[in-house]
């Protein structure tokens, strides 16, 4: 039987589209936890980290409440864009992005955190605005932490199975991604197909890990210079 | 000019005990030395000035700007301040070559301005050559050096800084550094007429640099003054242990007479004579400050004369200019190293203390 690629295209696309989805969501809300003092920040911080512990499942059947075809979220969209969010390449991605976006926010909440208060303060006082002290200074002190956090975020949303399946199904040649395809192949009894599979994700998952590890672990950590460096 | 009244309290909490700041002072140009000891509020001072920390009551005005008003409601954010901060870490953006640390600072200006304010401070402040490079390649002196040249350049849009902030800045600096740093802060003090507010705990510091100082303990100002006046007429006992200073004796006066500029105090059982004390009356029970390098220590050979106590040698501290013995009862002198060769196994001694070196806190 033929190697059928298209779980694998459409894995790494709805992983990129939804790491940069969750990117830009994120770093917003990473900063807001790590700079600002508001109402129901505890509340926040738990509804971020909820989807790390909820089982998939019970996060896909919100989902599906929240954005099926009678919702008002969902019929929102159809009017838009004409066609149902779930069962599509798009509830793909919404799934691989609230599984894979608190673990970003949770790590670059901490690595903002991590960055030298004197730092900001030194910028502040020096006349930036909090907009310039974010992209001149804090950003680019924590971008190696940040990178680690987006690769790690990448990777979950590359293997995510639970959500998926619940918001997006299981179509072959429309929603089914590799976690999907693997459980399929697998049921299907097809031992092969399920083999390449899984070693693609495996070795892939080990990739990007390595590269995150990298990253962490760098030669320079700008934001946090060695105490010996004062003298 | 900067006038500063403010207030912070930190309530009592189970691992802490409360802290309250209760502090008024005005300081002009030149160098203003916040002096005390850790814990006594200083640093949160500075920043309550500058901006990162907001004070519950007071007010704090630079040049006839309202910084902070709790009255008024008015709290200007840091980047409106204009105070330039020096940091104990001096805080170089990392990722940034010299140059864009002061270009940091100096942007909002017009770039051909901008350009020639950045080229000025590099040269005034002998940083031309390594302008190019980041803070990590660069010696002690020279991040110090950037340090305040960028702090001075903030708030450029305005004009640049109106005062300097500057957190123990020779803090765990070897000597030669600490010249170079007390050199450059002279520097700023002639060439910028913008007050300087330096935070220390070293007294030599709070001299060799100060116009005036502020004696801080336990979040209030005990004494303010010129240090070479407050070290000697420290205001009270308070003033005189922030100091460090050694000789404290409580004693108890006996007898005045103004005519012959003499009185007679009772420390312990022994009776000293010292100069006559204006404004103070028999019977009074003050603390006396007898610096130790007016003292004299003479071995013991029988009866204590007029005017010496005995005392047992506990100690004897090397001091780059001579020796500090220490004796117990918390009295220490000063003397040559030559004077103290021929005694050195003796261990009871005569402490003799001449009536002009009593001086009343």
């Amino acid at each position: 039987m033929p190697m059928d690629w298209f779980p694998l295209w459409l894995s790494l696309r709805v992983a990129v589209i939804s790491t940069a989805i969750s990117l830009a969501i994120g770093l917003w809300l990473a900063w807001l936890l790590a700079n600002r003092d508001f109402r129901g920040k505890e509340l926040l911080d738990a509804a971020v980290a909820l989807p790390l512990v909820l089982p998939p499942t019970v996060l896909g059947y919100y989902l599906l409440v929240l954005l099926g075809r009678h919702s008002p979220l969902g019929q929102i969209y159809e009017w838009i864009f004409g066609s149902p969010l779930v069962f599509s390449e798009q509830a793909a991605i919404v799934a691989a992005l609230f599984h894979s976006a608190p673990l970003l926010i949770k790590s670059a909440r901490a690595a903002l955190e991590s960055v030298d208060r004197s730092y900001e303060r030194a910028a502040r006082s020096l006349g930036a605005s909090e907009m310039r002290l974010f992209w001149s200074v804090t950003l680019p002190l924590a971008r190696r932490s940040i990178f680690a956090a987006v690769a790690l975020a990448f990777a979950r949303s590359l293997g995510d199975f639970g959500v998926t399946i619940m918001l997006a199904g299981n179509i072959p040649g429309r929603t089914q991604t590799l976690a999907v395809a693997i459980y399929d192949a697998v049921e299907a009894g097809n031992g092969a197909v399920a083999r390449v599979l899984v070693l693609i994700v495996s070795a892939a998952a080990l990739i990007i890990l390595t590269l995150a590890n990298h990253f962490i672990a760098g030669p320079e950590t700008p934001g946090r210079p060695a105490v010996s460096e004062r003298f | 000019m900067l006038q500063v009244r403010l207030q912070k309290q930190y309530p009592p909490r189970r691992d802490s005990a409360g802290f309250t700041l209760d502090i008024g002072f005005t300081a002009a140009a030149g160098v203003t030395v916040l002096f005390g000891p850790s814990g006594a509020g200083k640093t949160l001072t500075l920043d309550s000035i500058a901006g990162f920390v907001r004070p519950e009551e007071g007010r704090i005005l630079l040049d006839d700007q309202i910084l902070f008003d709790a009255a008024a409601r008015v709290c200007l954010p840091p980047r409106l301040r204009r105070c330039g901060y020096v940091f104990q870490n001096y805080a170089l953006f990392p990722h940034m070559t010299m140059r864009r640390n002061l270009e940091f600072a100096a942007s909002g200006s017009r770039n051909l301005e901008r350009h020639r304010k950045i080229n000025e401070m590099l040269e005034r402040f002998h940083l031309t050559e390594v302008a190019g490079r980041r803070p990590h390649e660069l010696s002690g002196g020279q991040k110090q050096r950037g340090s305040i040249a960028r702090a001075l350049l903030g708030g450029q849009r305005n004009g640049g800084a109106r005062v300097l902030l500057l957190d123990e800045p020779a803090r765990g600096l070897d000597v030669p550094l600490r010249r170079e740093l007390y050199a450059v802060l002279r520097q700023v003090r002639g060439e910028f007429g913008v007050p300087l507010l330096l935070v220390t705990h070293d007294l030599e510091e709070s001299f060799e640099l100060g116009d005036e100082m502020l004696v801080l303990r336990e979040g209030k100002i005990v004494q303010t003054g010129a240090p070479s006046k407050v070290l000697a007429q420290p205001a009270n006992l308070d003033v005189a242990r922030v100091l460090g200073l050694q000789n404290l004796l409580p004693v108890e006066i006996r007898a005045l007479d103004p005519s012959r500029n003499s009185s007679r105090l009772r420390y312990h059982e022994f009776d000293l004579n010292g100069p006559y004390f204006p404004g103070r009356l028999i019977g009074d029970r003050v603390w006396i400050h007898a610096p130790p390098a007016s003292l004299n220590a003479i071995p013991r050979e029988g009866k204590p004369g007029a005017n010496q106590v005995p005392a047992s040698l506990t100690n004897v501290i090397e001091k780059p200019d001579g020796l500090l013995l220490q004796f117990n009862g918390d009295l220490a002198v000063h003397i040559p190293r030559a004077g103290f060769e021929p005694h050195r196994s003796v261990r009871e001694w005569l402490i003799e203390f001449p009536p002009a070196s009593l001086k009343i806190l």
